[in-house]
């Protein structure tokens, strides 16, 4: 597969065909270019990403005594669902409770160009792959490090509001110091219910793909490395 | 209910000698030996199913009297549910609120009991699905249909041209047809005759209702019969697919003191009916256009309201016109039970005043027919004679055997009321197994698929008409009992007793898997088609037409919305509309207002019931929620303010403090007007 489509790459720039993976491309006289496994990861890197639009990238679950069978949301690149159709309007129930804001997907814009974000990281990847550019790979390693962190620190601030921002002047249970923010990853006691978050096979998919692109940007070092004592391969 | 009656009528001989049996039976156990204890252990194992863990099976028990029926999970006999059927239920508002009350029209008006008597599983192949339950009313003869999604009565048909629905709802194996025999021979049409002139007016009837269409149950045809009285049927299964057959008694046509004139006959008769004879006959015509009203009622299944249509007319066969559409079969002593193995080829009869138990061959019946074996011929049904048509006889089985059970591994079990056991006993050989005493008086019997083609044969239970001692007393009246039987090995062992709402007539039961999966756990309020609903926190209000007020509320944890009601007036009648909009399984809500002449109602989430009130004076009235739903339950309320007329206070209805709160958190677009 992989080797099919480096042949592929190859044949659009009209260059050699090397025999072997891990072989510097033929063209590379200037080591500017990818080695064919680094393309081949990052190709599947990015096709990983495609996986971002079909299934949930975080799980969240609310279990409580009167919630043996639990009350969960999806969180996704383009929304944020309950596991089942009720689950997040029983979920703004309860927290009417406490004073929480409802969560409505629609007034969450992140929602609304994070497929944008992530489909611009996968067209990148294929980019990078493409042309075979190492610096095109760096940028395409830092970048999408740069969409992860921004990400989780983004779900972790609408936690945080969600958690804090209490209407108190109306919540039915105040509980003075209490926040009701669910925790990034883990579990957390909130009242009667126990929270647990943890990543959903999205993340998981986007952790595999950030993994193979260190790893085709690593082996694009070690190879130019070898070539030349340029470590940076500028 | 018959057989109670003949308890209590003949305390003399039966139920003395019931107990004296029952006395004896108990001794051994009270000294109670180590190997009783060890028996006691093995016995709670059994039946013990672990807090949070689920039973083997769903039990559904006849209410008997109670006009109910109740849903118990075996092995261990807990009580699940009551689900109301014939009987006003102010637990729920069943039969009191404008969304139910329609279930219970009949042509003789609104009538809020019945006898309920024998359940009925709908069957696939033979073998019970899982879809619907059916029980029929006894007194005032009708069939409910209850959707086993809901666990909530959807439709019920009254039988026209009969009095007493005994021999019903018996199914044929696929769910075709559901039958009623009555009970009460009367004039048919009804007519005013000297009682006296039973045997020249009175008449019996059985009907065939068609049943595999939920919400269109009907009526498919009639046959008249003679006046006898009909007990209970059993469709035929595999070889005898296409048969029915109906126990008889008093063959004497006795209209008096039926306890010794209809005990006279040494044999009364089970009838053969070949309904695809029957339905061949309608197609060539031969059936009467006959006239009988009877009343169908139906829950619409968008708006959830249960609607009621009178009809008119049924086709009328009469056996003269329709040759080989039915056959007696001669059969000792007032039989009850008539039920058909697995195999579908023995008949098994259960002559309750017999000292044995008559098994008829059904292979034997096609021949003596085509052989004309008859021993004569009452008003053009044929009767076969008894020799050509017997397979064979329990010899010495116990008094008074009622009603058999399978459990398809070749055995069969008779219940004896008037010795209070149950008897084992081989199929074909006819040889007794094993007996067992029960607690007492034993009615009817029911091994999980026991009356079908494919019996799951590891428990019995026996249905008792008198509990007597076996529970901490109550009064007078104390409860009715079942009996959880093993039937797993070659000895029946007793593994536990338990109370039962009303009679537990007669029973059916199925494996857990097949009911569990499919049960609804809440109305989407999407598909809530009610015309009354209110879907949204503000979408409530109050309209007035005339002296009709109108309120639609919701219904959340924990408010109602509007909760402040004004402008009602001494005079008005007030139909509360309240819709539960929670969509979450098991979240219900009530609603009651103070000083209501009507019950109150529950509210399943997801669903709208309006419920009427007619104030009686000028005031504040509260209303609550009155099934505890939230730690916030207690301040579920709100007030309808009853003005006199002469004040003109305007209607209004606002939305609480509580809602607005929840209102002001929701960005705009979700926030409707307020």
């Amino acid at each position: 597969m992989a080797t099919q489509m480096g042949t592929g790459y190859l044949e659009t720039a009209s260059v050699p065909v090397p025999a072997m993976l891990g072989t510097v491309a033929a063209r590379d006289l200037t080591g500017s270019l990818m080695p064919n496994l680094s393309r081949a990861l990052t190709v599947i890197a990015s096709l990983l990403l495609v996986g971002l639009f079909f299934v949930p990238m975080w799980r969240v679950q609310l279990v409580a005594p009167q919630y043996p069978e639990g009350l969960g949301m999806r969180i996704g690149v383009s929304y944020v669902a309950g596991a089942t159709p009720t689950d997040l309007a029983n979920i703004n129930g309860l927290n009417h409770y406490v004073g929480m804001k409802h969560i409505t997907p629609d007034a969450i814009p992140e929602l609304h160009y994070m497929p944008w974000v992530v489909g611009g990281l996968i067209l990148f990847g294929l980019l990078a792959a493409l042309v075979g550019n190492r610096k095109l790979l760096i940028g395409w390693v830092g970048s999408f490090l740069v969409v992860g962190v921004a990400g989780l620190v983004d779900f972790w601030r609408w936690e945080y509001d969600y958690g804090h921002n209490i209407d108190y002047a109306h919540a039915i249970i105040k509980i003075p110091g209490m926040n009701y923010q669910p925790p990034l990853m883990g579990v957390k006691q909130l009242l009667n219910f126990t929270a647990v978050s943890w990543p959903d096979i999205g993340a998981w998919l986007a952790f595999a793909a950030f993994g193979l692109g260190v790893i085709a940007l690593a082996f694009a070092l070690r190879v130019r490395a070898a070539k030349s004592s340029n470590i940076l391969g500028f | 209910m018959r057989i109670a009656t003949i308890g209590r009528f003949s305390l003399g001989i039966f139920v003395a000698g019931a107990l004296g049996l029952g006395a004896s039976a108990c001794a051994p156990t009270g000294k109670s030996s180590s190997a009783a204890g060890l028996l006691a252990g093995d016995a709670a194992t059994r039946t013990y199913v672990p807090p949070g863990s689920y039973d083997e099976y769903y039990a559904f028990l006849s209410g008997g009297f109670s006009g109910q029926v109740t849903v118990y999970g075996l092995p261990s006999g807990r009580l699940f549910k009551q689900i109301p059927v014939f009987s006003q239920f102010p637990q729920t508002g069943y039969g009191y609120d404008e969304d139910s009350k329609a279930m219970l029209n009949t042509t003789f008006g609104f009538v809020p009991w019945d006898d309920a008597h024998h359940t009925e599983m709908s069957l696939t192949n033979g073998v019970p699905d899982g879809r619907w339950l059916f029980i029929n009313g006894n007194n005032t003869p009708r069939i409910a249909r209850i959707d086993l999604k809901r666990f909530e009565t959807e439709e019920i048909l009254q039988i026209p041209n009969a009095a007493g629905g005994h021999a019903s709802p018996f199914a044929t194996p696929d769910t075709k047809y559901v039958v009623s025999a009555t009970r009460f021979s009367v004039p048919i049409p009804q007519k005013d005759v000297p009682i006296d002139s039973y045997k020249q007016n009175f008449k019996g009837t059985i009907t065939f209702v068609k049943a595999d269409v939920p919400g269109k149950m009907d009526v498919a045809f009639q046959i008249m019969m003679p006046g006898y009285d009909y007990d209970l049927g059993h469709a035929g299964k595999g070889p005898s697919d296409g048969w029915f057959f109906f126990t008889t008694y008093n063959s004497e046509e006795a209209n008096t003191k039926l306890e010794v004139n209809a005990s006279q006959a040494d044999k009364d008769y089970i009838a053969a009916i070949n309904y695809k004879r029957a339905e061949e006959c309608i197609a060539a015509g031969k059936g009467k256009k006959f006239g009988g009203s009877y009343v169908h009622n139906y829950v619409d299944p968008a708006t959830r309201i249960a609607k009621s249509e009178t009809k008119t007319g049924v086709t009328m066969l009469y056996p003269a016109d329709c040759d080989g559409l039915v056959y007696y079969l001669p059969t000792p002593k007032s039989p009850h039970g008539v039920d058909i193995d697995p195999t579908g080829e023995y008949i098994v009869a259960g002559g309750k005043l017999a000292t044995v138990i008559p098994v008829h061959s059904y292979t034997k019946m096609i021949k003596a027919i085509a052989d004309k074996q008859f021993e004569k011929t009452i008003d053009g049904i044929p009767v076969i004679k008894y020799d050509a048509v017997i397979a064979g006889e329990v010899k010495n089985p116990g008094l008074g055997p009622l009603h058999t059970e399978f459990d398809g591994k070749g055995n069969a079990y008779t219940s004896m009321f008037i010795s209070s056991e149950v008897v084992k006993w081989k199929l074909g050989t006819w040889e007794v197994l094993d007996r067992i005493p029960v607690y007492y008086s034993v009615g009817h019997i029911m091994i999980p698929g026991g009356d079908s083609k494919k019996p799951w044969g590891k428990y019995l239970v026996a249905l008792d008409k008198i509990a007597k001692d076996r529970y901490l007393p109550t009064g007078p009246e104390g409860s009715r009992s079942a009996q959880l039987i093993d039937i797993s090995g070659d000895k029946m062992k007793m593994l536990l007793d338990f109370p039962t709402m009303g009679e537990p007539h007669y029973a059916q039961a199925v494996p857990a898997s097949l009911l569990q999966p499919g049960s609804l756990k809440f109305q989407k309020l999407a598909d809530n088609k009610n015309p009354n609903v209110t879907t949204s926190e503000a979408g409530g209000g109050i309209t007035r037409t005339g002296k009709r007020v109108d309120v639609k509320m919701i219904a959340i944890r924990s408010h109602f919305a509007p909760d402040n009601l004004e402008g009602v007036e001494l005079g008005d009648t007030v139909y509360f509309h309240v819709t539960n909009i929670e969509q979450d399984w098991n979240i219900a809500h009530g609603f009651a207002v103070f000083g209501s002449n009507n019950s109150g109602i529950t509210l399943p989430p997801g669903e709208t019931r309006t419920v009427r009130w007619v104030p009686q004076a000028t005031g504040i009235y509260p209303f609550y929620c009155t099934d505890f739903c939230s730690a916030l339950h207690q301040e579920m309320q709100g007030y309808v303010r009853v003005s006199s007329p002469a004040l003109h206070v305007p209607l209004s209805a606002n939305v609480s403090k509580v809602s607005q709160t929840q209102l002001g958190r929701l960005p705009a677009k979700h926030g409707e007007k307020q």
